[in-house]
Protein backbone atom coordinates (compact mmCIF):
# COMPACT_ATOMS: atom_id res chain seq x y z
CA UNK A 1 0.00 0.00 0.00
CA UNK A 2 2.89 2.45 0.88
CA UNK A 3 4.33 2.02 -2.82
CA UNK A 4 1.95 4.74 -3.68
CA UNK A 5 3.56 7.60 -1.50
CA UNK A 6 6.48 9.74 -2.92
CA UNK A 7 8.17 11.09 0.00
CA UNK A 8 11.59 12.89 -0.48
CA UNK A 9 14.55 13.07 1.89
CA UNK A 10 16.90 16.42 1.96
CA UNK A 11 20.36 15.38 1.49
CA UNK A 12 21.89 18.40 3.48
CA UNK A 13 26.08 18.78 3.55
CA UNK A 14 26.69 17.28 7.14
CA UNK A 15 23.78 15.37 7.00
CA UNK A 16 24.21 11.75 8.97
CA UNK A 17 20.76 10.85 9.27
CA UNK A 18 19.58 10.99 5.69
CA UNK A 19 20.55 7.08 4.66
CA UNK A 20 18.75 5.91 8.02
CA UNK A 21 15.54 7.96 7.15
CA UNK A 22 15.65 6.60 3.02
CA UNK A 23 16.25 3.20 4.17
CA UNK A 24 13.37 3.23 6.73
CA UNK A 25 11.32 4.62 4.47
CA UNK A 26 11.73 2.41 1.43
CA UNK A 27 12.76 -0.84 3.47
CA UNK A 28 10.57 -1.36 6.44
CA UNK A 29 7.81 1.13 5.31
CA UNK A 30 8.12 0.57 1.44
CA UNK A 31 7.24 4.07 0.42
CA UNK A 32 9.08 5.28 -2.93
CA UNK A 33 11.74 7.59 -1.72
CA UNK A 34 14.05 10.65 -3.38
CA UNK A 35 17.10 12.24 -1.90
CA UNK A 36 16.63 15.25 -2.88
CA UNK A 37 19.69 17.35 -3.14
CA UNK A 38 19.74 20.68 -0.68
CA UNK A 39 20.40 22.79 -4.03
CA UNK A 40 17.27 21.26 -5.76
CA UNK A 41 14.79 24.01 -6.15
CA UNK A 42 12.07 21.97 -6.86
CA UNK A 43 9.88 19.14 -4.89
CA UNK A 44 6.92 18.73 -7.05
CA UNK A 45 5.36 15.59 -7.23
CA UNK A 46 6.22 14.56 -4.12
CA UNK A 47 3.48 13.13 -1.23
CA UNK A 48 5.95 14.22 2.05
CA UNK A 49 9.63 15.71 2.85
CA UNK A 50 11.40 13.99 5.31
CA UNK A 51 14.10 16.29 6.96
CA UNK A 52 16.51 13.87 8.92
CA UNK A 53 19.20 14.55 11.27
CA UNK A 54 22.71 15.09 11.18
CA UNK A 55 24.80 17.94 11.53
CA UNK A 56 23.97 20.51 8.39
CA UNK A 57 26.55 23.18 7.49
CA UNK A 58 28.75 21.28 10.70
CA UNK A 59 26.00 22.86 13.15
CA UNK A 60 28.27 26.28 12.74
CA UNK A 61 26.37 29.69 14.38
CA UNK A 62 23.69 27.70 15.33
CA UNK A 63 22.40 24.08 14.38
CA UNK A 64 20.13 24.28 11.41
CA UNK A 65 20.63 28.51 10.83
CA UNK A 66 22.81 28.15 7.70
CA UNK A 67 20.82 24.71 6.29
CA UNK A 68 17.61 27.32 6.78
CA UNK A 69 19.15 29.18 3.88
CA UNK A 70 19.68 26.49 1.47
CA UNK A 71 18.33 26.46 -1.82
CA UNK A 72 16.12 23.93 -1.59
CA UNK A 73 14.36 25.47 1.82
CA UNK A 74 12.03 27.69 -0.79
CA UNK A 75 9.90 24.33 -1.86
CA UNK A 76 10.11 22.95 1.60
CA UNK A 77 8.29 26.31 2.87
CA UNK A 78 5.87 25.93 -0.64
CA UNK A 79 5.32 22.19 0.68
CA UNK A 80 4.25 23.24 4.49
CA UNK A 81 2.33 25.84 2.92
CA UNK A 82 0.41 23.32 0.66
CA UNK A 83 -0.89 21.59 3.79
CA UNK A 84 1.54 18.37 2.84
CA UNK A 85 3.45 16.41 5.46
CA UNK A 86 6.79 17.82 6.27
CA UNK A 87 8.92 16.18 9.39
CA UNK A 88 12.07 17.19 10.92
CA UNK A 89 14.05 14.60 12.89
CA UNK A 90 16.64 15.91 15.06
CA UNK A 91 18.72 18.33 13.09
CA UNK A 92 16.12 18.59 10.59
CA UNK A 93 13.86 19.59 13.58
CA UNK A 94 16.38 22.28 14.59
CA UNK A 95 16.11 23.14 10.48
CA UNK A 96 12.41 23.98 10.69
CA UNK A 97 12.56 26.16 13.77
CA UNK A 98 15.15 28.46 12.69
CA UNK A 99 13.40 28.55 9.41
CA UNK A 100 10.40 29.60 11.32
CA UNK A 101 8.42 26.48 10.20
CA UNK A 102 8.14 25.93 13.82
CA UNK A 103 7.39 27.63 16.71
CA UNK A 104 10.40 27.38 19.28
CA UNK A 105 13.88 26.86 19.36
CA UNK A 106 16.67 23.97 20.35
CA UNK A 107 19.05 24.77 23.00
CA UNK A 108 22.23 22.90 24.61
CA UNK A 109 21.33 20.08 26.45
CA UNK A 110 21.32 21.40 29.94
CA UNK A 111 24.00 18.32 31.10
CA UNK A 112 26.28 20.17 28.26
CA UNK A 113 26.98 16.41 27.14
CA UNK A 114 26.19 14.91 23.86
CA UNK A 115 23.01 12.37 24.68
CA UNK A 116 23.19 9.21 22.75
CA UNK A 117 20.63 6.62 24.31
CA UNK A 118 17.04 5.60 24.17
CA UNK A 119 14.41 7.89 25.91
CA UNK A 120 10.72 7.49 26.35
CA UNK A 121 8.24 9.79 25.07
CA UNK A 122 4.65 10.10 25.33
CA UNK A 123 2.35 10.96 22.26
CA UNK A 124 -0.17 13.35 22.80
CA UNK A 125 -3.02 15.93 21.52
CA UNK A 126 -4.96 15.57 18.15
CA UNK A 127 -3.50 13.51 15.25
CA UNK A 128 -0.76 15.47 13.12
CA UNK A 129 0.08 14.32 9.52
CA UNK A 130 3.01 12.04 11.55
CA UNK A 131 1.14 10.70 14.10
CA UNK A 132 -2.46 9.54 13.43
CA UNK A 133 -1.48 6.05 13.12
CA UNK A 134 -1.21 6.74 17.04
CA UNK A 135 -3.22 6.69 19.77
CA UNK A 136 -2.77 9.41 22.16
CA UNK A 137 -1.14 8.31 25.77
CA UNK A 138 0.75 5.85 23.59
CA UNK A 139 4.83 5.50 24.96
CA UNK A 140 7.23 5.02 22.22
CA UNK A 141 10.96 4.02 23.15
CA UNK A 142 13.14 6.01 20.49
CA UNK A 143 16.92 6.69 20.29
CA UNK A 144 18.17 10.25 20.56
CA UNK A 145 21.48 11.44 19.70
CA UNK A 146 21.65 14.98 20.56
CA UNK A 147 23.79 17.54 21.60
CA UNK A 148 21.51 20.54 21.11
CA UNK A 149 18.28 19.14 22.02
CA UNK A 150 17.03 21.03 24.81
CA UNK A 151 13.24 22.38 23.52
CA UNK A 152 12.73 26.07 24.16
CA UNK A 153 9.82 28.43 24.21
CA UNK A 154 9.11 31.26 25.87
CA UNK A 155 5.76 31.37 28.56
CA UNK A 156 3.44 33.04 25.89
CA UNK A 157 4.87 30.83 23.65
CA UNK A 158 4.06 27.81 25.67
CA UNK A 159 0.70 28.65 26.22
CA UNK A 160 -0.26 28.73 22.83
CA UNK A 161 1.12 25.42 22.49
CA UNK A 162 -0.62 24.24 25.51
CA UNK A 163 -4.24 25.92 24.56
CA UNK A 164 -3.46 24.84 20.32
CA UNK A 165 -2.55 21.16 21.72
CA UNK A 166 0.34 21.35 19.32
CA UNK A 167 2.65 19.39 21.59
CA UNK A 168 2.81 15.95 19.84
CA UNK A 169 5.32 14.55 22.44
CA UNK A 170 6.91 14.58 25.34
CA UNK A 171 9.75 12.74 27.18
CA UNK A 172 8.40 9.96 30.13
CA UNK A 173 9.24 7.18 31.73
CA UNK A 174 8.58 3.90 31.00
CA UNK A 175 5.62 3.70 32.55
CA UNK A 176 4.48 6.98 30.30
CA UNK A 177 5.23 9.40 33.58
CA UNK A 178 5.93 13.06 32.82
CA UNK A 179 8.80 13.29 34.98
CA UNK A 180 11.75 16.16 35.34
CA UNK A 181 13.85 12.83 35.71
CA UNK A 182 13.00 12.01 32.32
CA UNK A 183 13.48 15.07 30.72
CA UNK A 184 16.98 14.42 30.14
CA UNK A 185 18.29 17.20 28.26
CA UNK A 186 15.77 20.29 29.90
CA UNK A 187 13.21 21.38 27.54
CA UNK A 188 10.39 23.36 28.38
CA UNK A 189 7.55 21.31 29.99
CA UNK A 190 9.22 18.25 28.51
CA UNK A 191 8.56 18.72 24.92
CA UNK A 192 10.15 15.96 22.52
CA UNK A 193 7.85 16.91 19.32
CA UNK A 194 5.93 20.14 18.27
CA UNK A 195 3.70 20.47 15.60
CA UNK A 196 2.36 23.68 13.52
CA UNK A 197 -0.88 24.78 13.73
CA UNK A 198 -1.98 23.16 10.33
CA UNK A 199 -0.85 19.72 12.35
CA UNK A 200 1.58 18.55 8.89
CA UNK A 201 4.43 19.82 10.08
CA UNK A 202 6.28 18.23 12.78
CA UNK A 203 9.57 18.62 14.39
CA UNK A 204 10.64 15.85 17.19
CA UNK A 205 14.58 15.16 18.46
CA UNK A 206 14.44 11.13 18.91
CA UNK A 207 14.60 9.15 15.77
CA UNK A 208 12.08 7.12 14.55
CA UNK A 209 13.95 6.33 11.09
CA UNK A 210 16.28 4.34 13.64
CA UNK A 211 13.87 2.29 14.79
CA UNK A 212 11.63 0.78 12.65
CA UNK A 213 12.91 -3.16 12.40
CA UNK A 214 12.78 -5.38 15.35
CA UNK A 215 15.99 -7.19 13.89
CA UNK A 216 17.74 -4.00 15.01
CA UNK A 217 15.90 -4.24 18.68
CA UNK A 218 13.26 -1.93 18.15
CA UNK A 219 10.39 -1.20 15.96
CA UNK A 220 8.72 1.95 18.11
CA UNK A 221 9.22 4.61 15.06
CA UNK A 222 7.09 2.57 12.85
CA UNK A 223 4.16 3.88 13.94
CA UNK A 224 5.40 7.68 13.77
CA UNK A 225 6.72 7.60 9.74
CA UNK A 226 3.70 4.55 8.75
CA UNK A 227 0.99 7.44 9.62
CA UNK A 228 2.29 9.21 5.78
CA UNK A 229 0.24 6.13 4.32
CA UNK A 230 -2.98 7.75 5.40
CA UNK A 231 -2.15 11.17 5.52
CA UNK A 232 -1.04 11.30 1.60
CA UNK A 233 -4.41 9.92 1.55
CA UNK A 234 -6.04 12.74 2.74
CA UNK A 235 -7.42 11.69 5.77
CA UNK A 236 -6.42 14.55 7.79
CA UNK A 237 -8.59 16.88 7.87
CA UNK B 1 24.77 44.63 -0.49
CA UNK B 2 26.88 46.20 -3.10
CA UNK B 3 30.01 45.78 -4.26
CA UNK B 4 33.02 47.58 -2.43
CA UNK B 5 34.01 51.18 -4.25
CA UNK B 6 36.34 53.97 -4.03
CA UNK B 7 33.53 56.04 -1.89
CA UNK B 8 33.22 53.29 0.91
CA UNK B 9 35.60 52.38 3.55
CA UNK B 10 35.76 49.15 5.62
CA UNK B 11 34.79 49.23 8.88
CA UNK B 12 35.01 46.80 11.90
CA UNK B 13 31.41 46.40 13.55
CA UNK B 14 31.10 43.40 16.42
CA UNK B 15 27.88 42.03 17.26
CA UNK B 16 27.49 40.56 20.82
CA UNK B 17 24.93 37.66 20.92
CA UNK B 18 23.67 37.00 23.72
CA UNK B 19 21.39 34.52 25.32
CA UNK B 20 18.06 36.23 26.51
CA UNK B 21 16.66 36.93 29.87
CA UNK B 22 15.37 33.92 31.11
CA UNK B 23 17.11 31.45 28.53
CA UNK B 24 18.71 28.90 30.09
CA UNK B 25 22.41 29.32 29.73
CA UNK B 26 24.47 25.97 30.78
CA UNK B 27 27.38 27.02 29.38
CA UNK B 28 27.47 29.88 31.56
CA UNK B 29 26.22 28.28 34.94
CA UNK B 30 28.75 25.88 33.88
CA UNK B 31 31.81 28.42 33.59
CA UNK B 32 30.20 29.82 37.25
CA UNK B 33 30.88 26.45 38.73
CA UNK B 34 34.23 26.29 37.81
CA UNK B 35 35.20 29.94 38.72
CA UNK B 36 33.98 29.15 42.43
CA UNK B 37 35.38 25.54 42.43
CA UNK B 38 38.56 28.11 41.31
CA UNK B 39 37.91 30.14 44.63
CA UNK B 40 36.18 33.17 43.14
CA UNK B 41 33.35 33.17 45.56
CA UNK B 42 32.15 36.11 44.51
CA UNK B 43 31.06 35.42 41.25
CA UNK B 44 26.85 36.16 41.23
CA UNK B 45 26.38 34.64 38.01
CA UNK B 46 27.61 34.09 34.02
CA UNK B 47 26.25 34.24 31.06
CA UNK B 48 27.87 33.01 28.14
CA UNK B 49 27.17 33.95 24.58
CA UNK B 50 29.09 34.52 21.71
CA UNK B 51 31.32 38.01 19.54
CA UNK B 52 31.28 37.77 15.63
CA UNK B 53 33.42 40.56 14.61
CA UNK B 54 32.36 41.66 10.81
CA UNK B 55 34.59 43.46 8.06
CA UNK B 56 31.81 45.72 6.38
CA UNK B 57 32.25 47.89 3.29
CA UNK B 58 30.37 50.80 3.86
CA UNK B 59 30.26 54.46 2.89
CA UNK B 60 29.40 55.56 6.79
CA UNK B 61 29.38 53.61 9.96
CA UNK B 62 26.50 54.08 10.44
CA UNK B 63 25.28 52.72 7.14
CA UNK B 64 27.90 49.84 7.78
CA UNK B 65 25.54 49.22 11.17
CA UNK B 66 22.64 48.92 9.54
CA UNK B 67 24.10 46.61 7.67
CA UNK B 68 25.20 44.82 10.35
CA UNK B 69 21.66 44.77 12.33
CA UNK B 70 19.75 42.84 9.08
CA UNK B 71 22.80 40.59 9.55
CA UNK B 72 21.86 39.82 12.92
CA UNK B 73 18.24 39.99 12.40
CA UNK B 74 18.03 37.62 9.44
CA UNK B 75 20.87 35.31 10.38
CA UNK B 76 23.76 36.19 12.71
CA UNK B 77 20.85 36.06 16.31
CA UNK B 78 18.05 33.74 16.81
CA UNK B 79 15.14 36.57 17.94
CA UNK B 80 13.44 33.32 19.87
CA UNK B 81 16.79 32.51 22.11
CA UNK B 82 18.97 35.59 21.86
CA UNK B 83 19.41 39.12 21.71
CA UNK B 84 22.35 41.28 20.25
CA UNK B 85 24.17 44.27 20.25
CA UNK B 86 26.39 46.13 18.01
CA UNK B 87 29.17 48.74 17.79
CA UNK B 88 32.18 49.68 15.42
CA UNK B 89 35.16 49.04 17.02
CA UNK B 90 37.08 52.45 17.27
CA UNK B 91 39.60 53.29 14.77
CA UNK B 92 37.27 51.53 12.60
CA UNK B 93 39.96 50.69 9.48
CA UNK B 94 40.21 46.90 9.03
CA UNK B 95 43.67 45.01 7.74
CA UNK B 96 46.48 45.67 9.26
Amino acid sequence: MGDSVKVGVILFPGGNGDHDALHALEHDLGYEVHGIDYRETSLDGLDAVVLPGGFSYGDHLRCGAIARFSPVMPAVREMAEAGKPVLGICNGFQVLCEAHLLPGALLRNASLRFHSFDVFVKIEGAPTAWTQHVEAGTVLRLPVAHGEGAYYIDADGLASLEANGQIVARYCDADGAITDAANRNGSVAGIAAVCNTRRNVVGLMPHPERATNALIGNADGLCLLNSLVKTAAGALA
Amino acid sequence: MSSPTSTTTRYVIEAEVMPKQGVNDPQGDSILSGLRSLGFAETARVRCGKLIRLEVDAESEDAALAQATEMCEKLLANPVIEEFELRAVPGNQAGA
